[in-house]
């Protein structure tokens, strides 16, 4: 990279801070305002110094939750999200892997039709299929279930298609020295292509848990029942109240904890690929 | 310990494209057998054939008296070392070399002695549990080996296994490839489209071409006299002269009986001396020098021929028609330009049908 001087660098420098603050600004606001009384909030008085009520407004909302909206506690929405999150990322990554693998290494009838209806399936996202899904999965009686938040959106024609482009860059020698070395189809998928794909793995989890954390229209359809609920669907839940108060650092406390997960993964899992980018060699 | 037989081997793809059209083969056993011919000639397909990777369309592979055609590469007790090496990029050297061993259920102990052994005897120990990315080109490529030897298979099977390395490396390789297959005494079958690899590490070649066999047999036998003119122009470097016989020049100087039946002369560079002479039943042609080149030891005129408008079927690697090159020992050479005059005896020259077919003994 070459090293801009003096002034430019100056500039260059003053633009992404400037960018900085604007992105950052309103995640501050959310966290200052998560250790505020909700009395100063509410008369727009909120000062933008950090307040005293920090630990007593997160133990109740994770403990205890909203007094008025929801009255669930946010723990047990997070470990709802969380459970939801990991069905997807995981389930999405083992179905797409193994038909990827099919696609690739064996030659069965209609197997061109296949891969193409699994490819046309990018064109109907949940928003589309949101009635037929909708119905099947009531009929199954998985409403207010983890398997009815997660199996639905667990099919992906994008994560195939990725590892079927991976698939065809590893060469088809590695296949032949797997078979003159004795190893079946399941040995060579489980002891040379698994790991060679680790690092699309990682890359897919990021992107899978993220999407399955923020999921918000399908969670809100199919639970009724709060303790069912994801944090997604429970933050606006406590702003829309009736006749009370909302419950401001209670909501931003929310908001808060429900960025920590996604925030988490993104840093743990970047050091796992890029380090697996490092590694693997092809 | 096996022979290889291969008896009218033949493949043909569902698109009808025929890639070995009958080839009979028989590798003696603890025979070094080298498969050569240009790119497309057939003969990776014939080994893959042999391994168990291509289905066998007509014909039997036949490995220490088993008719293999139906048996899985795991099964044939063979082992194979890839152009580019092929080795787990994710296993360490020692357990690329294991893992066919373990697969097949041989005991932990058993599998430590025999890598061990391997990596003495190809220098690998201290790199035993290095990954194959932090080695050389040079050392993929005794992995790879190691990885067949520890099999200790009935047949090593190579495919142009030492393509991908420098000039210097490929021939030490070369080397030590022979003398492994010499100490192990494994029949091995071996591709490439080298023929100076072809030579020197052939027992049995088996020239190739277009799905075909155009030739077996000892290698020098096989330098000495070529079966057609593919062979003659293909096995050595620089390719053997072809050239038309009917033309009054060569005609007359070779006498009407052989003539009539041959229809292409062939000699070999290094036949070839500059003198003034004319060999009893020999050949003299004159030259206008065009190019020269000198490699130390020895030195490649280029000459073209006067009149010479005749086509030969074009073969790869051969001149172009009215070309020859001669090869004399040391650097002094004519200059270009001059006008020279060559000569071959009449035990050095081949003789082979108008088609090029056919060898015409004299």
């Amino acid at each position: 990279m070459v090293e801009e001087e003096g002034f430019r660098r100056y500039v260059a420098h003053i633009i992404l801070w400037i960018g900085i603050a604007i992105v950052a600004f309103p995640v501050y606001i959310a966290i200052i305002a998560s250790t505020q009384d909700n009395a100063l909030i509410a008369n727009g008085q909120m000062s933008l110094l950090p307040g005293g009520h920090f630990f007593e407004v997160y133990y109740q909302t994770i403990f205890v939750g909203t007094s008025g909206s929801t009255r669930e506690p946010v723990g047990n929405m997070m470990l709802n999200s969380l459970v939801m999150a990991l069905a997807i990322a995981i389930g999405k990554i083992a179905i797409s892997i193994i038909s990827a693998y099919a696609i690739v290494y064996f030659r069965f009838p209609f197997r061109m039709p296949i891969f193409w209806i699994i490819f046309i399936t990018l064109m109907l996202p949940v928003e589309v299929r949101i009635y037929p899904t909708y119905k099947i999965v009531a009929d199954l009686h998985m409403l207010d279930s983890y398997a009815g938040l997660s199996l639905p959106l667990i099919a992906s024609a994008t994560a195939t298609l990725l590892f079927r482009q991976f698939f065809m860059t590893v060469p088809d020698e590695l296949l032949e020295a797997s078979r003159i070395d004795g190893a079946g189809p399941v040995r060579f998928f489980w002891d040379t292509l698994l790991p060679l794909s680790r690092t699309n793995m990682a890359a897919l989890f990021v992107i899978l848990f993220i999407l399955g954390w923020n999921q918000y229209l399908w969670p809100l359809l199919i639970t009724t029942r709060d303790d069912m609920q994801t944090i997604q669907v429970g933050i606006r839940k406590m702003i829309t109240t009736t006749d009370a108060l909302t419950e401001w650092p209670i909501v931003m406390a929310t908001a808060v904890l429900a960025m920590l997960p996604p925030v988490f993964v993104v840093v743990v899992m970047q050091k796992l690929f890029v380090r697996g980018l490092v590694e693997t060699e092809k | 310990m096996a022979n290889v037989t291969l008896r009218n081997v033949r493949k043909t793809y569902p698109g009808g494209f025929e890639a070995i059209k009958g080839v009979d083969v028989d590798v003696g056993d603890g025979q070094f057998c080298v498969l050569v011919g240009p790119s497309g000639c057939g003969k990776s397909t014939l080994l893959r054939m042999v391994a168990g990777l291509e289905t066998v369309t007509g014909g039997e592979i036949d490995i220490g008296g088993r008719v293999v055609n139906q048996v899985e590469p795991a099964d044939r007790d063979i082992a194979m070392v890839f152009q580019n090496y092929a080795l787990y990029p994710h296993m360490s050297v020692y357990n690329n070399m294991a893992y066919g061993l373990r697969n097949r259920g041989m005991a932990e102990a058993e599998i430590k002695t025999r890598v061990e052994e391997a990596a003495r005897v190809l220098e690998l120990t201290s790199m035993l549990e290095r990954k194959p990315r932090q080695l050389s080109g040079g050392q993929r490529q005794r992995v790879a080996m190691g990885r067949a030897i520890v099999r200790q298979p009935k047949v090593f099977l190579f495919d142009e296994p030492l393509s991908n390395l420098d000039a210097k490396l490929r021939i030490a390789m070369r080397v030590e490839i022979r003398k492994l297959q010499r100490r192990l005494n494994t029949t091995s079958i071996y591709v490439t489209h080298d023929q100076l690899e072809a030579m020197t590490l052939a027992d049995i070649l088996v020239v190739m071409n277009g799905g075909q066999v155009e030739q077996v047999g000892n290698p020098l036998a096989i330098y000495e006299k070529p079966a057609t003119t593919f062979v003659a122009s293909f096995i050595g470097a620089p390719p053997m002269n072809l050239m038309s016989i009917h033309q009054d020049e060569i005609k007359s100087q070779l006498g009407d009986g052989r003539a009539s039946e041959a229809g292409i002369l062939g000699i070999r560079p290094e036949d070839f001396v500059i003198t003034d002479q004319t060999p009893a039943g020999g050949i003299a042609l004159p030259l206008t020098v065009e190019a020269i080149e000198r490699v130390g030891a020895e030195t490649f005129i280029y000459g073209a021929r006067a009149h010479d408008e005749q086509r030969i079927a074009a073969n790869p690697g051969e001149l172009p028609p009215g070309e020859i090159i001669v090869r004399i020992p040391g650097t002094e050479a004519p200059a270009i330009g001059e006008k020279i005059r060559v000569a071959a005896v009449r035990a050095k020259l081949h003789l082979f049908s108008g088609d090029g077919r056919t060898r015409v003994e004299a």
